[in-house]
């Protein structure tokens, strides 16, 4: 069994993570290390959190034995860890629950959140609503366009949709600025971070929250696969929470395997693609160390993927310290590759998988023809792919958009519309922004 | 005595406020910086705040960003700054400069002109050119031991904000690493927000000296003659940037120096 304590006190992993914030933040950030440490082994908000997970988001997830494709593909069998049937599709209501219980505790009546594919944005939405909390989401505008029927899905739980026009318009740019909205409204403002980035103890915090889903695979693998557990376990890495989530209880279990997939878009080598780990050099990005892609002027470069949820120039600290350690490895699957997958496993298994999870699923695909068919790779289905439906009828010239009905889901004319044209539904006004 | 300290005596002995512009490095025009920088003293600027523009400036408001934007899309990386600062040095040997700026590029270039592990390139090249003192936003005390030691090994000031939010614990641990002045940021929010509430800004210059024996600038928020007036009467210096920013973004090139010296000028004479 490995021995691994991270993050530090003050919350390195090795070199990476830390706390790389302005003084202007310095103080909320302080506040929320206080309300986690006081909470994180606290027996009735550990209980509430439970509680939540099991009726409000459907936990336990299933582990599904994939028995059609592993045939099909030949090789080990494939299991998905299914949390694409959690409540709003994803894996990334786990986290939004237990931050939103802090925000409650610490008395913040104002929930922020930056989003990419629209997953994070609606966990956050909906845990607003269920608590009676102010919601205000920031988006890079690029990613309202794709992912519209999150947009709207947002608006309809009572958030605020703020499209983000600086920079590359996708998710980095969307977190620059709800830090901004942080440091303006600090009072009465809870920042929810989406993945295991950040300042510390968001790395931390998130990566608790999210292995939930782990800690069920380690009890749900055995009485699937014969009493043991994978020889892998794969992930997609965008930001890194889903597999954070589920790495980290196997992080002891040194005969499992930790892959984690990033998008190499068009290549890893086109430089259009989203791979930090594989393609970035260490350095600080909003609030903490770690692999980040960047020019050689260190200027944070554009990304690149299919997928909203997975087009981040940087990565969770932990990762990258995984990677150094060499306890985790990191590969790339291309968007074509993922596609390929999408498709697959839509017609095979009858599961839409979101087009993050797909490049997990893909890579799990070649990987099991390389081993025994006695051997197991567990793939953690981090979400559904309703979302991204419209993104692959555009690829496969399917006439979607055309449709009158979709109209209103904040495509028009390829423009996205501003945020005020979903308030008929009663949402908040952008007016509650500031 | 670093030339920021003579600076902050020498107008201390003539009872005068230390006037602070900022403006982003090639921004409005890639080569306007040097230029801009001398009518800027010549205005009445006593310390020149010289922002390296980042592509990901999370603590900066919209203004200061596309300031940003602007310089990299003319190509002005960390070498680029530096030399700049090598040609208003060349005629200005007493006014002190301070970059800044985030982390990413300036470990980028100590990477990329690599010193070794015992020295910070950057630190060591902007030595070189003149520069006085940085103010790295994302660092934090916390995690900059070693480049502060760095700073200091070449003589260099690190300067440090404070916020509204800052507690008193915190003051006392910005004021054992901070050196030069401190930049007390008046207001919540990011750089160009909103407007200043100089009360409040009175009551907390008190309780920042408790801690903090450096000069205290006050920044964020200051755009006129008026409440540059009002804080010069609590605090050492006044720091303006989005204002000035603003002004010349739409200037000619010819014009840009000269509309900074009007505007520093105005506000000058405001506070002495």
């Amino acid at each position: 069994m490995y021995d691994y304590h991270q993050p530090d006190l003050a919350g390195h992993f090795g070199i990476y993570g830390g706390s790389f914030v302005s003084e202007t933040l310095t103080h909320a950030i302080n506040e929320l290390k206080g309300a986690y440490a006081k909470y994180q082994n606290d027996p009735e908000f550990l209980a509430e959190f439970n509680y939540e997970l099991k009726h409000f988001v459907g936990r336990p997830s299933p582990i599904y034995h994939a028995a059609r494709t592993s045939r099909e593909q030949g090789g080990a069998q494939i299991y998905l860890k299914r949390e694409d049937l959690n409540h709003t599709g994803a894996h990334k209501i786990n986290n939004t629950i237990g931050q939103a219980m802090l925000a409650r505790r610490m008395g913040k009546q104002r929930i922020i959140a930056e989003t990419g594919a629209g997953q994070h944005g609606v966990a956050t939405a909906t845990i607003c609503a269920r608590y009676g909390l102010e919601c205000v989401v920031y988006m890079g505008s690029e990613d309202v366009k794709r992912q519209s029927p999150n947009v709207y899905r947002m608006n309809l739980l009572g958030a605020t949709v703020v499209p983000v026009e600086s920079g590359s318009k996708t998710l980095k740019d969307a977190l620059n600025e709800a830090m901004r909205d942080w440091v303006a409204n600090v009072d009465n403002t809870f920042y929810i971070i989406g993945t295991v980035a950040g300042p510390h103890p968001y790395p931390m915090m998130v990566r608790d929250f999210q292995s939930v889903i782990g800690t069920e695979c380690l009890s749900q693998m055995p009485e699937m696969n014969a009493g043991r557990q994978p020889d892998a376990v794969v992930a997609c890495v965008g930001g890194g929470s889903n597999a954070m989530g589920i790495f980290h209880p196997y992080i002891a279990h040194e005969n499992t395997r930790l892959i984690g997939v990033e998008a190499a878009g068009e290549g890893l080598d086109s430089g259009k693609h989203s791979a930090s780990l594989q393609r970035g050099l260490p350095g600080v990005l909003h609030g903490n160390r770690t692999y980040v892609l960047q020019n050689d002027d260190g200027q944070v470069t554009e990304t690149h993927s299919i997928s909203a949820g997975l087009d981040y120039p940087g990565v969770g600290p932990e990762h990258a310290y995984l990677k150094d350690i060499g306890r985790a490895e990191y590969v790339g699957i291309t968007d074509t590759e993922a596609l390929q997958a999408f498709h697959y496993l839509c017609r095979t298994e009858g599961i839409i998988p979101a087009l993050e999870s797909a490049h997990a699923v893909a890579y799990a695909m070649k990987l099991a023809k390389t081993m025994r068919s006695d051997q197991s790779i567990l793939v953690n289905l981090s979400g559904r792919g309703d979302k991204d439906i419209g993104t692959v009828a555009d690829l496969s010239g399917a006439d979607f958009y055309d449709r009158p009905s979709m109209r209103g889901l904040g495509v028009k004319g390829g423009v996205a519309t501003s945020p005020e044209a979903f308030d008929a539904s009663g949402a908040k006004g952008a007016g509650s922004q500031s | 005595m670093s030339r920021i300290e003579s600076t902050f005596s020498g107008l201390k002995t003539q009872g005068r406020k230390a006037l602070i512009p900022y403006v982003t490095a090639g921004f409005p025009f890639a080569d306007v910086t040097p230029e801009l920088m001398h009518g800027m003293v010549a205005g009445g600027a006593d310390v020149i705040e010289l922002g390296m523009p980042f592509s990901d400036p999370s603590a900066d408001g919209p203004v200061i960003q596309k300031a940003g934007e602007k310089a990299l899309s003319f190509g002005i990386g960390l070498v680029q700054v530096l030399e700049m600062v090598r040609i208003f040095r060349t005629k200005d040997h007493t006014t002190p400069v301070v970059l800044m700026g985030y982390a990413n590029p300036v470990e980028r270039y100590d990477i990329k002109h690599g010193a070794g592990t015992s020295e910070s390139a950057f630190i060591r090249d902007a030595a070189a050119a003149g520069v006085d003192g940085m103010l790295i936003v994302d660092y934090p005390p916390e995690e900059c031991v070693e480049f502060s030691a760095r700073l200091k090994a070449h003589g260099m000031d690190l300067i440090f904000l404070l916020a509204p939010t800052s507690t008193d614990a915190r003051m006392a641990q910005v004021a054992q690493v901070a050196s030069g002045y401190v930049y007390y940021v008046s207001l919540k929010g990011v750089t160009g927000a909103g407007t200043l509430d100089v009360d409040a800004v009175e009551a907390m210059l008190p309780r920042i000296r408790r801690h903090v024996n450096v000069p205290v600038g006050v920044g964020f928020g200051i755009r006129d003659a008026a409440t540059a007036r009002a804080i010069g009467k609590v605090a050492d210096a006044v720091v303006i940037g989005s204002k000035i920013i603003q002004l010349i973004e739409n200037q000619p090139r010819d014009r840009v120096a000269t509309v900074a010296h009007d505007f520093l000028q105005e506000i000058r004479s405001a506070l002495d």
